[in-house]
């Protein structure tokens, strides 16, 4: 497919994903995506919007920080993400800033426990013309 | 890669490239084969490469691919030389097991099968975001950080033997709760007394057979009685807590010599290294009352379900911990910085760590089956302590993918297949039933076997699931 989001590779016991996308903020929004796909298949409903600000090192740290993150609201406040509405990155200052949108938890069958991101084989980079971010979560 | 057989069920991967110490597994010829399909050698041989590792990066037969350490792992560091990396000992931090024996016979169990499994569903938290009806205050939240299942024993939930006989007496003392996050906090603290989902289960199972009476008789169980299980961990606060000091080391130390990012770690003896430590054994301790606090409910359903019923707890011990305990190193009695990630703590007859009652035998070994598989009751043996650093297994290890385990069956045939069985099962999520299910593991009797044949640890009885509840 060329439009591909994000793809799932084997992994004998955790979550392994590639995202894509064709500009930095893509691949974040797309590797958020594959986390919450991972949990739920289905059509999410934008019930909340939420606004977070990250800070990180370098891009494996920022995007290992904006999914934990994702995960802490998941466990703290139920929160279910369905779609990243508004993202913007600073490259410079490696900070992020979201608009996000999604819906109470306690609405789906979900079936695996995402306990972190983990930093094993992780990687963020340029290939050619698009961002391709690799990840193993913990479950 | 070059792998040497050593003598039966022990292979070594002699030093190469960044290596400090050579690898060791310990498999059978078919669970080499197995073991061989994923990146967990690669992974073990890793961890060889780490600062202060003392004499090998062992992978036990339960070893699968995991994130930087491999799962079924253990590594042992100098204190002078040596790390301790929360990657070593995984996010979720004393994920452990508790064996609880009743007076209840498995006939008893089977007239009201259903039932029992529909009451303890109802009773237990699981699955993925489902809270804890356990409320505490941040301060009380705070005590159970420091002081453990003996805490929330004191309060109510439970007896004193219930923590006597859990590792650590349900407490490591070097708990400091000023060491964990306040997300970490906030994590944790709706979640106490929930399983949790995955691999995670509460079981209720019978004593199918025993290999030695004698000791099955010091942990006072015999044939047909029914015993139950509960595997689960520190939930969100040890996720947290992991991910907290990963993030803070990385800072500090970098990761630049490290052949995996996510192995990394922080000298012992060092202050990071040691806030970690005091951190980790915090999100052990809220583990440990974690189980406590299922285990008085468990009792609270059976006693409605049995008036009669007596639940008393076996052991209770973590295959997710890095502990600091004397081990003979060269000949001489050396305190060392044990990691084990899915690995078990395997003590022979005398450790002073072993509760009074069982001292003489050994550590009781709690090996849980993948869901409607057997588990196993072993003992700790001296032979660890030469062989593993006093380890032993923590179960089956996958060797399915949940992908792959989605796409060979679905949650309601695994269902019905285990009620063909005789077993009882209820979860949350039907896909969660089918990625867990039995085929995705290796197989638990041949991975118990070379163990007890290497001696790290000896069978004491097999026990088989009769209702399971999934997380």
């Amino acid at each position: 497919m060329v439009n591909k989001k994000f793809k799932f590779l084997p992994h004998t016991a955790d979550i392994k994903f590639q995202a894509f996308g064709k500009s930095l903020e893509e691949v974040f929004e797309n590797s958020a995506l594959a986390m919450f796909n991972s949990m739920h298949e289905g059509k999410i409903k934008e019930t909340k919007i939420l606004n977070i600000k990250i800070d990180g090192n370098d891009f494996e740290n920022l995007l290992y920080n904006f999914l934990e993150e994702l995960l802490f609201l998941f466990d703290t406040e139920g929160f279910f993400l369905s779609k990243i509405k508004n993202i913007k990155i600073d490259k410079n200052k490696m900070t992020l800033e979201a608009e996000i949108s999604g819906d109470n938890a306690e609405q789906y069958e979900i079936h695996i426990d995402v306990k972190a991101v983990t930093y094993n084989d992780i990687f963020v980079k340029k290939e050619n013309d698009k961002w391709v971010a690799q990840i193993v979560l913990d479950v | 890669m070059k792998i040497k057989k050593i003598s039966k069920s022990i292979y070594e991967i002699q030093k190469e490239g960044c290596m400090n110490v050579p690898a060791i597994i310990y498999a059978s010829e078919d669970i080499l084969e197995q073991i061989k399909q994923d990146k967990t050698l690669e992974q073990v041989k890793n961890v060889a490469c780490l600062p202060g590792i003392i004499k090998a990066s062992i992978g036990l037969p339960d070893a699968h691919q995991g994130y930087g350490f491999s799962i079924g792992g253990v590594a042992a560091f100098d204190l002078d030389e040596g790390i301790i990396s929360p990657g070593g000992v995984g996010y979720d931090i004393n994920c452990g097991v508790r064996l609880l024996k009743t007076n209840l016979s498995k006939k008893e169990i089977l007239k009201i099968q259903e039932k029992v499994v529909e009451a303890l569903f109802r009773k237990i938290p699981s699955g993925v975001g489902r809270g804890s009806k356990f409320q505490v205050t941040k301060r009380e939240f705070t005590k159970i950080l420091e002081e453990g299942s003996k805490y929330i024993i004191e309060k109510g939930y439970g007896v004193k033997e219930d923590y006597l006989n859990t590792e650590e007496e349900g407490c490591m003392k070097e708990a400091d709760a000023g060491k964990v996050s306040e997300r970490a906090i906030k994590r944790g603290i709706g979640q106490l007394g929930t399983l949790g989902a995955g691999n995670h289960f509460l079981e209720v199972q019978y004593v199918d057979e025993v290999y030695d009476e004698k000791a099955a008789d010091v942990f006072g169980l015999k044939k047909e009685q029914v015993v139950i299980m509960i595997h689960c961990g520190s939930r969100g606060l040890g996720h947290q807590v992991a991910s907290d000091y990963i993030k803070e080391m990385e800072k500090k130390y970098g990761f630049k010599n490290l052949p995996d990012r996510e192995l990394i770690c922080a000298p012992i003896k060092s202050k990071l290294g040691e806030d970690y430590f005091e951190a980790m054994a915090a999100a052990a301790n809220f583990a440990f009352a974690n189980r406590q606090l299922i285990t008085h409910w468990v009792r609270e359903e059976m006693k409605f379900l049995f008036p009669n019923v007596k639940i008393d707890v076996v052991y209770d011990i973590g295959h997710n911990l890095a502990k600091f305990e004397e081990h003979i190193i060269e000949g001489k009695e050396k305190t060392i910085c044990v990691h084990r990630k899915g690995a078990t703590r395997s003590f022979w007859p005398g450790r002073k760590e072993i509760p009074e009652n069982y001292r003489k035998i050994g550590q009781p070994v709690l090996i849980p089956g993948s869901m409607g598989t057997a588990s196993y009751l072993l003992v700790g043996s001296k032979k660890a302590e030469e062989l593993s650093f006093g380890s032993t297994v923590h179960g089956a290890g996958r060797v399915m993918s949940r992908h792959q385990a989605l796409k060979q069956k679905k949650g309601e045939e695994v269902k019905e297949e285990l009620h063909k069985k005789n077993i009882e099962v209820k979860s949350g999520s039907m896909k969660g039933l089918a990625e867990e299910m039995p085929g995705a593991y290796k197989d638990i009797d041949e991975v118990v076997n070379v163990v007890d044949e290497l001696g790290i640890s000896k069978k004491i009885a097999r026990l088989k699931p009769l209702v399971v509840i999934k997380g």
